[in-house]
Parts: C-alpha cells; structure tokens; sequence
C-alpha cells in the first residue's frame, strides 16, 4: 500500500504541474501569435515570455523524479508501510498544488506582459519580471517539496 | 563604474552653415542636442508642422524602398548567411557616402518602378481565377456541339440548361411530358454529374410556352450565354492563360532583374533615417532670420575634438559645466568585465538624478547568480565556447550586441566555476558512463552535491542572498554620502545594516534556526557572546529605525508611527532572503534533469544499440535541457538584480545620452579623424 501512496504523490506533481503548465503555455502562446502577426520581429521575445510559465511542468517533473528516484521505481529502496507511502504524498503536495495554479496565474502575467512587448518592445526587461514574480511561489514550493522528500527517512 | 560626466554645449551660427554643422554632429555622434530655450523674440523655435511634414515625405519614401526590397527579397532572394545579422554595418567613409548619395534619387525611381511592376503583376494574376472558373462552368457543356446560347432551328425551339440534381433522361422526359401535356418533346442528356444534369430540351415551336413554363417548374436553369461552341471557347481559354503565364514570367524576370540595385536602395534607406534624424532635431533649434542656436550636451573627453572640428565653421561655440537645473542625460563607461551588463541596467533604468552606475556590483553577482542557477560545467563550457567563436569570429559586430554575448561569455564562465564547484558535468554523465560502458564508476570531486545535500546547498544561496543584499546596502550608504546625506546614509543604511545583521547573529544561536538549517555543528564553534552582541546591534537598530524611518513628518506622533512601519519591512529581508532559494531550485532542475536523460541513455546497456542509443539521447536530451534552463537561470538572474538587488538602493528614472546620430542599418560612416 505504501507504494501506491508513493507512486501517487510522484504521478501528482507530475500530473498537476504539467496539466497547469501546459494550458499556460498554450494560453500564452495563442497570445503571443497574435503580438507576431503585428510584429514578425518579435518573435524571440514574445517567445520567452511564452515559456516563463513552462516551469512549473519541469518543477514537477523534478520531484516526481527525486522522489520515484528513491522509492524503488528508479532506484532506492521500496516503500513498504503506508504511513512512509503517505509521507512521500505529502512531500509532492506543494509542488502539485503550487505548480498547477501558479502555472495558470503566471500565463495571465505572461499574456499581459507579450501585450507590453507588442505595444513598447524595448520594455522586454521589465515585462520579463512580471510573470517571474509569479513563479517565486512554485519554486518555493518546489524547494519545500525537495526537503520534505530529502527528510523522508 | 562611472556616469561619464558631461558638458554643455551651446553653438550659435549662421544659417547657411546650419546644415554642415547638423551633418558633422551627425557623423561624429557625440552630441545631444534638447530643446533650445526659446530666446524671447528674437530667437523662435521652428513650427512642429513644418518639421513633421518633412519628416513624414522622408518616410513616405523609405517606405517606398522598404517595399521595393521587400518585393526583390521574394523575386530575386539574396544569399545570405544565418549570422547576417552578427556581421553589423559596412563602413563608409565621408567621401563614398557623397558620391552615394547622388545615386539616392535613381533608387527611389528604380524603387517606384519596381512597385509599380508588382502591380502589373498583381492585376496579370487577379485575371487568372476568371479563367478558371469560366473553364469550370464550361465542364458539362464540353460534348455539345452547338454554341451554348441556341435557341431552336426555324420550326422548333430548344432550351440548353441544367436540373439541380441527377436525373436519366427517361425520367426527364416523363416529368416534362406530364407537366407540359404534351409529347412531341425530345431531352437529350448532355452530361450527368451528382448535383447537376446538363441538359437539352427540343420541341416543336406551337409548344414553345408550355414547355417554357414546364421547366421552369421543374427548377431548369438556363446555361449561361455563350456565342461559341463550349469546347472551342476552352481552347480559347486556354490559350488566354498561356498567355497570362507568360506576362507573369516576364514581368518577373523584369523585377529580378532590378536585383543589383538593391545595394543602392539599402543605402537610400540609411540615407532616408539619417535624414528625418537630422529634421526632427531641426524642430529642437531656434532660429532667428539669419542664425541658428542650438544647446546640448556631450561627454568631457570628446568636448575638445568638437571643439576642434568646429572651428571650421563661422560659429560660437560655448562648452560648459552643465547647472543643477539641467536635464543631463546618462552615458556609461566601463571596463570590459562590467560593460556587457550594461544592457541589463539600462532595460531598467538609467541611473536618476545623484544616482551611481551599479554595472559593476551588478556584474559582480551577475554571472555568479547565473553560473549557480544553470551549475552545470559542460553546459557553461558550451555557452562560453560558441560566444568567444562568435565574438572572435564577428568583431565588426554592432555594440549592443556584443555587450549581450559578451555577458553570456561571463556567465558561461561562471556556470563552469560553479559546475566544479558542485560536481556536475552533464550532470552525472562521467559516472553514468563509466558505470555503464567501461564498468567501473568514476568518482567526480564536488564541494558541495546539492543532490545529497540540498540544505547545505539552501544555506550557501541565503549566504549568496545575504552578501549581494548588503552589497546593495553599502551602495545605498555610498550614493548617499557622496551626495552629502551622511545622515541618510546612517538612518537607510547603517540601522539596516545593525538589525539585519544583528538579526542573523542572533538567529545562529538559537537551536531552532541551526536545526532548520541542520547546523547543529556549528553551536560548539560559535561563541554565545556573539548572539548577545547581535541582539544588542539589532535592538539598536530597530530604535533607530523607528524613530527615523518617519523623518519627513513633522508631527512626532506621526513620526513615531511611520518608524514603525518602516521597521515591519524587516519581513522584506526576509523574503528577500528567501527569494534566493532559487538558487537552489534552478540549480536542481538543471542536474536531476539531465542525469534523467543520462540514466534514459544508459538503459540500452554497453552493446552497440546501446552506445547509438546513448549518443543520441544525449545530443537531444542535454540540448533541451541547456536551452530551457539557460533561459530560467536568464530571467532568474533578472529578477533578483531587478527585484531584490536594485530594490535595496537604485530607482533609476535617468534620460540615456542619445545623440545625433546616423541610425543607420546597413551602412556607417568613418569620419577621417
């Protein structure tokens, strides 16, 4: 039972994060075709604000990996009682949780900050910091979800 | 780290030399010409309008041009490479740049011609789809023999038409028979298709309007009028679209062959911007009926070459210290390590008024922050590499430019120091490797592996956080000392300084920050006479905050109130602190990634397959992984410069120096010196 519980936790943070930033990639990138009919120079730069919200998939994918990495499916030792099955579903919480609905807040950051760029393109800098602010909370999440996975003993 | 200081400059003239004055300032791209002060009568600035209007012919042109080369680059395409663009501009030098410039009339011509060319060829091709769909209305007519428009010899009468569905001819026949009452009619089939049944009905002309109104019942349509045989009419067509192919194909070859003007028209183009640059300065001179006064600003060290260069001419030139009421736009200079951040500054702010250049501290951090969020020495080897080939490759690369990839070449290099530093080299590609193919694993050194030790890891990216804050502080207390406000210097700086510090002295005592930050071994070494003295500073510190931090109130109740919420951003630092655990994060990302698309590679064993399949998930994976992750280690380096390090001392609001210049984009000028 332990194992299910473990294999859980890894499969949410991976399945939350991705979902959340999958939809913010595509809700971003729908905008930022748009800023590139009006500006084809744009590209690389309404590009990158594309991918900001891409993250959060990659956090989670982290941790699903960290933590599939110790509990036998990739290395490690098998989890066999379910209260240390449990832990490691609580360990990946945050990263699920804060990855997917950061991931959609940081697309509409994202969103606003390619209509910045269409309008003021030499704005780049300071719009790349609006969905990045966004961001802070998934990597604080992703940095209590490794040191809760880390002290699992 | 310097704001290049500047001088103002004042000249007044003749008009007639109005015009070389404005060209040299021009080439030579030093002087920042505001707006004239209007001199009270005698002196009057130029109309807007007046200038606009010449501004918007300029344009009107360049666009003209912009669509000539737009129209070449699809009909007679240029050769060019993928790095075009890091190859920057020709150079000129004055006396091609006068013979060129005659030729600038001929490209404008040569540009209208072409425009009107490609409306030629727009109104050939706009024939084509009425061809078409002609000969596509003919289709079902095609085995007729006779025009489409006959009507019946001297005794009969015939309708040439189409029913909206299939029908045989017995079945026409039968429906008309019993609608018209009559059978001396005869419906021959001439084509049968799903939706249509092309169609000819004869009869006897005393039936004429019965029939008549029979097929209209029916729903028959006539066919559409044509004079000809409808299979010679689609030879005809044919023949008519041969011949709009063949004006297409000329006027196309006409079009490339203008491909050798396009050198000319690029260089219309530069002279078009340097010429509305030069109008929309004229509209910052005043003028009076026969001279012109303009001021402005340059850096001290090019003061005397204008000097010099405009002794030439018939005018008064006055170069002086700007006063404190003066507009003075901002100019960096810097040594090579901290100029290529330049950009990053200026995507912020420029420096305001009594405000330093941070390039330099912001260099410093800089490419340690990026080194430390990307950690991977491979990867840092691979940016640092591709940069230097493309700066030593393309030296005649424009400024910015190279600023940018000189910045990656830094950061590369610290991706590769902290890539040592924490053991990763593709991520754990050596040990994966050796494991797998040569069946013995090779350890790597590391300091730290943030794997095995990510608390150790958190504390060196809060040490990170805690030195670049202060240094942000310490700028704080610099800005303002050199301005003279050494009691601001002590009320923003120095009590920060005593409480944060304070704070963390203290905090190492207690058992419950050691434990978080597993630094237990550390109670032995540390002295608790040290957390006393940390309270102590920040107990100082907090009392000077809260009586200073509300200095600009009058009221002391006010005051007093004001200190104290100025105190509450203690939590700032905190989460300021915090905000560096990025670090850590980012870090991570970059090496469990790739030691997951090691750990993929090596699945296939040490067989042949099993090599293949390595290298190539390697190549892919590992490029995935540097493109993705350089970008966040980018943004992130950003944001904690932005956010965190400028919060602590700069605001910016600065005027960047932006003089007179060519702005040009393909070709530049070298004035002789």
């Amino acid at each position: 039972m332990g194992m299910v519980y473990a294999v859980l936790g890894a499969a949410l943070a991976a399945l939350l994060a991705g979902v959340g930033s999958a939809i913010a990639v595509g809700r971003a990138g729908q905008a930022a075709a748009g800023a590139v009919t009006e500006d084809p120079s744009l590209f690389s730069k309404v590009l990158i604000l594309q991918l900001l919200p891409g993250t959060q998939g990659i956090y989670g994918l982290l941790i699903a990996f960290i933590a599939l990495g110790r509990i036998g499916i990739m290395g490690g030792d098998p989890v066999s009682s379910a209260t240390v099955g449990l832990q490691y579903l609580a360990a990946c919480l945050p990263m699920a949780v804060v990855g997917l609905i950061s991931a959609l807040q940081q697309s509409k950051a994202s969103v606003a900050a390619i209509a910045l760029v269409t309008k003021k393109p030499d704005q780049f800098g300071k719009a790349m910091i609006f969905p990045a602010m966004v961001e802070t909370y998934a990597i604080l999440a992703l940095l209590i979800s490794i040191l809760a996975i880390n002290g699992i003993k | 780290m310097a704001v290049l200081p500047m001088k103002k400059v004042s000249i007044m003239g003749m008009k007639s030399d109005e015009q070389p004055i404005l060209d040299l300032l021009q080439r030579l791209e030093i002087v920042d010409i505001e707006t004239a002060p209007d001199g009270g009568g005698v002196f009057a600035l130029q109309e807007k309008e007046e200038s606009a209007e010449k501004v918007a012919g300029l344009k009107r042109d360049a666009d003209t041009i912009l669509g000539a080369l737009s129209l070449l680059s699809v009909y007679a395409p240029e050769k060019s490479s993928l790095f075009a663009s890091l190859e920057g501009r020709k150079s000129l030098s004055g006396a091609t740049f006068g013979q060129k410039a005659e030729g600038v009339g001929h490209s404008l011509e040569t540009a209208k011609k072409l425009l009107e060319l490609e409306r030629e060829l727009i109104s050939v091709r706009a024939s084509r789809p009425k061809i078409e769909n002609e000969r596509a209305s003919l289709v079902p007519w095609a085995d007729l023999k006779l025009p489409l428009n006959f009507s019946g010899t001297a005794r009969t009468t015939a309708w040439i038409g189409s029913f909206p569905d299939k029908r045989t001819e017995e079945e026409i026949t039968v429906s008309l028979v019993k609608e018209a009452d009559t059978d001396e009619l005869q419906a021959d089939v001439i084509h049968e298709g799903d939706d249509m049944t092309a169609v000819m009905v004869t009869t006897l002309s005393e039936h004429e309007g019965e029939v008549d109104s029979a097929l209209r019942r029916l729903n028959f349509s006539r066919a559409p009028g044509l004079e000809s045989v409808p299979s010679e009419r689609m030879k005809e067509l044919d023949r008519e679209e041969a011949e709009v192919s063949e004006k297409e194909e000329k006027l196309i070859s006409e079009i490339a062959s203008y491909g050798n003007e396009r050198e000319g028209m690029k260089f219309a183009l530069d002279y078009y911007a340097m010429e509305s640059a030069k109008c929309e300065t004229e509209s910052r001179i005043a003028r009076s009926g026969r001279t012109f006064y303009l001021t402005g600003y340059t850096p001290v060290k090019t003061a005397e070459i204008l000097e010099e260069k405009l002794k030439a001419y018939d005018a008064v030139v006055v170069i002086d210290d700007p006063s404190e009421a003066d507009d003075v736009p901002v100019l960096f200079t810097n040594n090579s390590f901290a100029a290529p951040v330049e950009g990053v500054v200026e995507n912020f702010s420029m420096p305001g008024k009594g405000e330093i250049d941070p390039s330099m501290a912001v260099a410093c951090f800089y490419y340690v922050l990026f080194g430390m969020m990307l950690s991977d020495a491979a990867y840092g080897a691979i940016i640092a590499i591709a940069c230097g080939l493309i700066l030593l490759k393309f030296k005649n690369m424009e400024t910015p430019l190279k600023k940018t990839i000189t910045m990656f070449f830094f950061c590369g290099l610290g991706t590769i120091l902290s890539g040592i530093l924490f053991g990763s080299f593709f991520g754990d590609a050596i040990q994966q490797i050796s494991r797998t193919f040569f069946g013995r694993e090779v350890a790597v050194w590391c300091w730290i592996n943030p794997l095995e030790q990510p608390m150790k890891m958190l504390v060196l990216a809060f040490c990170v956080a805690v030195v670049h804050l202060f240094t942000g502080l310490a700028l704080l207390i610099y800005t303002n000392v050199k301005n003279g406000q050494v009691k601001d210097a002590i009320y923003d700086g120095v009590f920060w300084y005593m409480l944060v510090g304070g704070l963390i002295l203290f905090g190492l005592t207690t058992d419950m920050v050691l434990n978080m930050l597993q630094l237990q071994s550390l109670k032995e070494t540390y002295p608790p006479i040290l957390g006393s003295i940390g309270i102590a500073l920040a107990a100082v510190g907090a009392v000077g905050i809260i009586l200073t931090g509300g200095r600009e109130s009058r009221n002391w109740f006010k005051r007093i109130l004001k200190g104290a919420y100025a105190l509450y951003g203690v939590t700032g630092y905190l989460s300021d602190i915090l905000s560096y655990s990025r670090l850590l994060a980012l870090g991570l990302a970059t090496s469990v990634i790739s030691s997951v698309f090691n750990q993929m590679g090596t699945m296939g064993g040490s067989n042949f397959g099993g090599v293949i399949m390595f290298i190539l998930i390697f190549i892919v994976g590992h490029a995935l992984n540097l493109a993705i992750n350089a970008l966040g280690a980018y943004v992130h380096t950003n944001r904690l410069t932005f956010v965190e390090f400028f919060g602590k001392f700069y605001n910016g609001g600065g005027r960047k120096f932006l003089p007179l210049a060519m702005n040009t984009k393909y070709y530049k000028i070298k004035e002789e010196q």
